[in-house]
């Protein structure tokens, strides 16, 4: 129970942070950054509870966040229709698309299973390149409409980063819920023991294959996010560089950690952003981090922050003792 | 109760069982021995549609459930442990029962993500049921442990307890006193007992001789994959073909 109140509160948190972090940041440009480190989070999220919870890897998760991008573009400017139905279009069309794929593709394991999403990714983005009288090719989609609600538009970065912000906290509140329930346990169960919980009665097949599509739907809905608050897309947001950015947020931030997924996003959005002259050289960069992160702190930042302070705090005393 | 019918197992050139055949009555504690290799894990990964065997059948209560995959047979009744424990060690031990609740559990991922109130109630019946199968176990102080930090012992008496929580009408051990001391195989043979009482048939694998006749009703004796002999531990003590089988071997 006691634990339970520590969630809340730490949610709770959360929000007024993300409430009260505009009164702090005036700058569009910063604020831009922010609306990033959400849909990213959303994404991260996305993976990590493919990745990090039911211990399934995918390399194509850039190709859904394409895919809902570019959905909701096409719909909203040649067709004219409602960006809120548009994303709705999007996130199910997805989740549909990533159900059916799954089940062929899930079968795999490992590097199989890498490999099979690597190659789902690259066909979608050969897609979004060649088939230039719908999307516009690689020169890409403009004009998308903003979304709005009741004449009030989300035409500003303020209203757009609440916007996403929105969007974020309900994506890792339903995410925390999912976690901690039984579907949460099975997931967590494939990834420690795949044959026990199947002989408990999990069937693994089918829930990892509802776990890809969610994770899918999600991605989808950011993008659909991306692309009314952007205005413009084109191919190069979603290419397998993205996917494997994804990845590193999902690793760095914490496997299995729905705060854990804010971090990673948070970190890879913002220094990238600070480290510009590395442009060029950013997939060297998260090579890098993948590596000490997993030689130093295989558990991500999530874990391994509190570690790094504990054991700080014990040597601090360890010192106090042998100094007395 | 249980049959099984004519198993063959080839794995390429290795007959790992071949032409197995057997009854497992209700309510009795059935042991299955034999030295190192002779294809008692085999017989249970076939029987919980871990493995499809090569040829033969199944049947759980009169029905057939030799085609059936692993995920289907919990629903059935049908429950195991596994020799090399297999703990999702990264969940509590309570979480870990729980999830031998899981298809007496019914929420979808959308009712578990929006907390629907059916969903609420079923999750908290379902920590009672664990804690009460907890208690049975005698683990009832580890349940906010991490599965992966408890002693090896406790470790088995957990796996016990999520197959326990599955509420099967029989259970499949495979091994369960590998790597116990004294102290902690004599409250196995008590649990394995009460387990019985349950009203759960038992089947067990066991290398510990004094443990399987002491509480075996029959025994079934496998050697290199055939079936060598069946009895009552009396009989099995004074059959010439498994003395031999075992003396040969060791
Ligand atoms: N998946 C597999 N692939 C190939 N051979 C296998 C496989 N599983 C088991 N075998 C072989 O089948 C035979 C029987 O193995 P099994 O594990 O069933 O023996 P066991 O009676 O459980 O032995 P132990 O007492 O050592 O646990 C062995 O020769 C083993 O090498
Ligand atoms: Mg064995």
């Amino acid at each position: 129970m006691f634990s339970k109140h520590r969630e809340i509160f730490k949610f709770l948190s959360l929000v007024l942070v993300v409430l009260i972090t505009p009164l702090l940041v005036h700058e569009g440009y910063l604020l831009n950054v922010l609306i990033f480190v959400g849909i990213h989070t959303i994404l991260s999220l996305a993976l990590n509870l493919l990745l990090g919870y039911a211990g399934q890897i995918s390399l194509g998760q850039a190709g859904f966040f394409g895919l809902g991008a570019y959905i909701s573009g096409i719909l909203t400017t040649t067709h004219a229709i409602n960006p809120w139905i548009a994303m709705l279009a999007a996130a199910t069309i997805v989740t549909t698309l990533a159900f059916f794929v799954g089940f062929p593709i899930l079968k795999l394991k490992g590097h199989y299973l890498a490999m099979a999403t690597l190659g789902l990714g690259i066909i979608i983005y050969i897609v979004f390149n060649e088939a230039v009288d719908r999307t516009g090719g690689p020169s890409g989609l403009s004009g998308i409409p903003n979304l709005s609600i009741a004449g009030y538009t989300f035409n500003t970065d303020l209203k757009n980063y609440y916007l996403i912000w929105t969007f974020t906290l309900v994506a890792m509140g339903l995410s925390l819920n999912l976690v901690h329930s039984r579907i949460g346990r099975a997931l967590r169960a494939i990834h420690d023991s795949e044959v026990a919980a199947r002989v408990m009665g999990v069937n693994a097949r089918v829930l990892k294959v509802q776990i890809f599509a969610l994770s899918a739907g999600l991605s989808a809905i950011a993008g659909s996010l991306y692309a009314h608050t952007m205005t413009f897309i084109a191919p190069a947001s979603f290419g397998f560089n993205f996917s494997v950015e994804l990845v590193t947020m999902v690793i760095i931030g914490g496997l299995a950690s729905i705060y854990g997924s804010l971090l990673g996003a948070a970190l890879l959005t913002v220094l990238p952003e600070m480290l510009r002259a590395f442009q060029d050289y950013d997939i060297i960069v998260y090579g890098l981090l993948l590596v000490l992160m997993t030689m130093f702190m295989p558990g991500g930042l999530v874990k391994g922050i509190p570690e790094l302070f504990t054991s700080i705090r014990a040597r601090a005393t360890r010192k106090v003792k042998t100094d007395a | 109760m249980l049959e099984v019918r004519n198993l063959t197992q080839r794995f390429g050139g290795i007959t790992a069982l071949e032409d197995i055949s057997f009854n497992v009555t209700k309510g009795e504690i059935t042991g299955v021995i034999g030295p190192n290799g002779a294809g008692k894990t085999t017989l249970f990964n076939i029987v919980t549609g871990i493995y499809a065997q090569t040829s033969g059948t199944v049947h759980l209560e009169g029905k057939d459930i030799s085609a059936l995959p692993a995920e289907m047979l919990a629903a059935k009744g049908l429950v195991r442990t596994f020799q090399n424990i297999e703990l999702f060690g990264n969940m509590t031990v309570l979480e870990n029962v729980m999830l031998g609740l899981h298809t007496q559990s019914r929420s979808g991922i959308l009712s578990c993500m929006f907390k629907a109130p059916w969903h609420l109630k079923e999750e908290r019946n379902i920590r009672e049921i664990a804690s009460e199968w907890l208690e049975f176990c005698d683990i009832t102080d580890l349940a906010d442990q991490k599965a992966s930090n408890l002693p090896f012992g406790k470790g088995r008496m957990l796996e016990i307890a999520r197959a326990m929580a599955v509420r099967p009408s029989i259970m499949l051990m495979d091994e369960p006193a590998a790597g116990l001391n004294n102290r902690e195989t004599a409250e196995l043979a008590t649990l394995i007992r009460k387990i019985r009482d349950k009203g759960v048939t038992v089947v067990l694998v066991e290398h510990d001789m004094e443990l399987v006749m002491d509480i075996c009703d029959r025994i079934i004796v496998l050697n290199l994959g055939r079936k060598l002999a069946e009895g009552t531990p009396r009989e099995i003590q004074e059959n010439q073909a498994v003395i031999s089988a075992y003396l040969g071997e060791g």
